[in-house]
């Protein structure tokens, strides 16, 4: 089963023409991900990969079946990429660019309230389902498949996560990085429904960090009743406030998102929270067990 | 980014919004030059720095004669000004906004944010102006009126009226209020903040609704359609290594430790602080070097590390995804050869082709320790940090 990407995910492309685009494809492809179209404005009738490009996402969907949107576009005009996607009723929206004005992601909120579509990012290293198919950026071999899922704002402390749990034989059903901004598509609360109801999935590691209230909504809907173990870990426990650390979300503002205040509300949820990345293995290892 | 209240009150009159009579002086000639040209009994000599807290701090002086002006001044210029949120170096003050004095009937709070949880923006308003909002969030939540703006930035004429019912405004200022609450929306949205606030927002005894003081932040990944605003920021407000580093494309955060950090994703760079942290030393910076961490990266990220003179070790977190362990090692290697590292390095590679990474940064004859795990890699940096 899995959540979000499966056997069927069939992979547009937006902006499969820049660096990141065309590296990226290639690397989906190798994985085995069904990249069926790319959408550049201007460069339609070209091939990237192999890969047929078009000009709108509306051709790419009609004359491919492209049912996945990854996008690429720069963050001045990533906004408009997603809405594009939304608008031709594409049902999973994954977008890696990063830099994109919260202001810009106030409208796409807006627009996609309502419509069929999810939107997954943006600023995420994408979705993962292993051995099925990756709709992202994250390094395909160190995932595993199994019965973990994985929901994240971070990229390369996933890996980390990923790689220890793979290490020790736990594999994972879906990855899912929901990414580091202010505003994000889909929260933790949104991802762990999905993972609730997934007959594959039998745990779920959480993997937060400081800033805004995710991780607090997060532990409130396992205390209300979440059929499955959940462990976490948070970081950013050293980190300053008022300073922003790197991802534009993460940032102790007014004294609110502190790791120790999101510790607290998920521990009080009865959710271990791993001390340190590579404790997060054993949590699961003592979950399952 | 953030900009001094001089800079957000011209934001704010473009608006229609009214400020105080005042201007911008660096010198107390100029205030007292601008105190002339104020008229009036008596002005506020306010320091501008990029910090909150500055009336306790001594930051904010009245003045009711000219000599005042002078006095306050010069003995606010060059001085060092210390509030709760500067930290104990304190910021320099080279600027000052010199206003005339208001006679005050009721003080308000109105400030915009973004809601993250609803991706929307709302207006914050309070009837207790000239309180820290967290403080009266924290004390007295239900003294706090929420309403949401639109997606396209508009509050609604009902949520503005509802708002001042709710504070129970006087029907006389009642009409001034909501524009300022519609009008401080609108700046929210088209001037791209993160925060706009006008806090205390007074009514006069005159019964004009003005912006006594006013603070505005502005969403850095908006800056590509806002040319003005390079000229909006300060240099003297921003941490030398910190402005550097974003000129390199480098997220960087000073903190005063003395491990310095170097790691991709800013996840586990902040997870590596924190297990800095766990053993019992204290990271000097936060620093990530971008997914790939290429080796034109790290050697930036050197430069900068060797500029902080309390580092004493340097920890490399690195977990090597699509980009292989053993080309970042060549890259680390490159970088390292490439500039003076004058502190011992201790390296951890992980992910694809780690070990192949280590075995070719423990050959080099550098200063250099390797780690395999990110405890492991923490420990010996603490130690090597006592030494």
């Amino acid at each position: 089963m899995a959540v979000l990407v499966k056997e069927g995910t069939l992979v547009v492309v937006h902006g499969i023409t820049g660096r990141e685009g065309s590296f990226h494809t290639r690397q989906c492809l190798d994985y085995g991900t069904k990249v069926v179209a790319g959408v550049t404005p201007g460069k339609g009738g070209s091939q990237v990969e192999g890969v047929p490009v078009f000009d709108t996402v509306g051709q790419a969907v009609r004359e491919t079946g492209a049912n996945t949107s990854l996008i690429f576009v720069p963050a001045p005009f990533a906004a408009d990429s997603i809405l594009e996607a939304a608008e031709e009723g594409i049902e999973l929206i994954v977008c890696i660019t990063e830099g994109i004005p919260v202001r810009d992601m106030v409208r796409v909120k807006a627009a996609l309230r309502g419509s069929g579509s999810r939107l997954i990012g943006p600023n995420c290293p994408g979705v993962i389902s292993p051995a099925k198919a990756k709709v992202g950026i994250m390094p395909g071999p160190i995932h595993r498949p199994g019965a973990v899922g994985v929901i994240s704002r971070s990229g390369t402390l996933t890996y980390e996560v990923v790689d220890q749990l793979s290490r020790k034989g736990f594999g994972q059903s879906t990855c899912v990085g929901i990414g580091g901004d202010p505003i994000v598509g889909s929260s933790f609360v949104d991802v762990l429904g999905l993972f609730a109801q997934d007959p594959e999935t039998h745990l779920v590691v959480l993997i937060g960090e400081i800033g805004g209230t995710a991780e607090e909504e997060a532990s409130q809907l396992v205390r209300s009743g979440f059929p499955k173990p959940v462990v976490a870990f948070i970081a950013g426990q050293s980190a300053p406030p008022g300073k922003r650390m790197g991802h534009a979300g993460a940032i102790i503002s007014g004294g609110k998102g502190t790791a120790a205040e999101k510790i607290q509300a998920l521990q009080a949820a009865g959710i271990p929270v791993a001390r340190t990345p590579d404790g997060v293995a054993e949590l699961v290892e003592r979950a399952l067990g | 980014m953030k900009i001094h209240e001089y800079q957000a009150k011209e934001i704010l009159r473009r608006y229609g919004i009214k400020t105080p009579m005042g201007g911008l002086a660096t010198s107390p000639d100029e205030a007292v030059a601008l105190a002339q040209r104020l008229g009036g009994a008596g002005w506020v000599v306010k320091a501008q720095i990029h910090a909150g807290g500055r009336g306790k701090a001594g930051g904010i002086r009245r003045a009711q004669s000219l000599e005042d002006v002078a006095k306050e001044a010069l003995s606010l210029l060059g001085s060092r000004l210390v509030t709760p949120q500067t930290g104990p170096e304190g910021r320099k003050v080279s600027r000052l906004l010199v206003e005339e004095q208001v006679d005050i009937e009721a003080e308000l709070y109105a400030g915009v944010v973004v809601d993250r949880a609803a991706g929307r923006g709302v207006l914050l308003a309070s009837a207790s102006g000239g309180m820290e909002i967290e403080a009266l969030a924290h004390e007295r939540p239900e003294m706090i009126c929420r309403e949401w703006l639109e997606p396209w930035g508009e509050l609604p004429e009902f949520r503005a009226r509802r708002a001042c019912f709710r504070l129970g405004i006087p029907q006389a200022f009642r009409p001034k209020v909501e524009k300022v609450f519609k009008a401080l929306c609108r700046v929210f949205h088209q001037e791209d903040c993160t925060l706009a606030e006008i806090n205390p927002l007074v009514v006069t005894k005159g019964g004009e609704a003005l912006a006594l003081d006013a603070k505005m932040n502005l969403d850095d990944n908006a800056a590509f359609r806002h040319p003005g605003w390079a000229e909006l920021r300060d240099p003297d407000e921003e941490e030398p290594l910190e402005r550097e580093a974003g000129l390199h494309g480098l997220n960087y955060v000073k903190l005063d430790g003395t491990i310095g950090c170097m790691v991709n994703g800013a996840g586990l760079a902040m997870a590596t602080m924190d297990l800095i942290q766990e053993v019992g030393a204290r990271p000097a910076n936060f620093l990530d070097v971008g997914g790939g961490a290429s080796e034109e990266a790290v050697a930036q990220a050197f430069r900068i590390l060797m500029s902080d003179p309390n580092v004493r070790v340097v920890l490399i977190n690195i977990f090597g995804g699509i980009m292989r362990g053993d080309v970042i090692a060549r890259g680390i290697l490159a970088a390292a050869s490439r500039m003076e590292v004058r502190v011992p390095l201790v390296v951890r590679l992980a992910g694809t082709n780690a070990s192949e990474g280590r075995v070719i940064l423990g050959g080099s004859g550098l200063r250099m320790h390797v780690a395999e795990t990110m405890r492991e890699a923490a420990e010996l940096a603490a130690r090597l940090g006592r030494d």
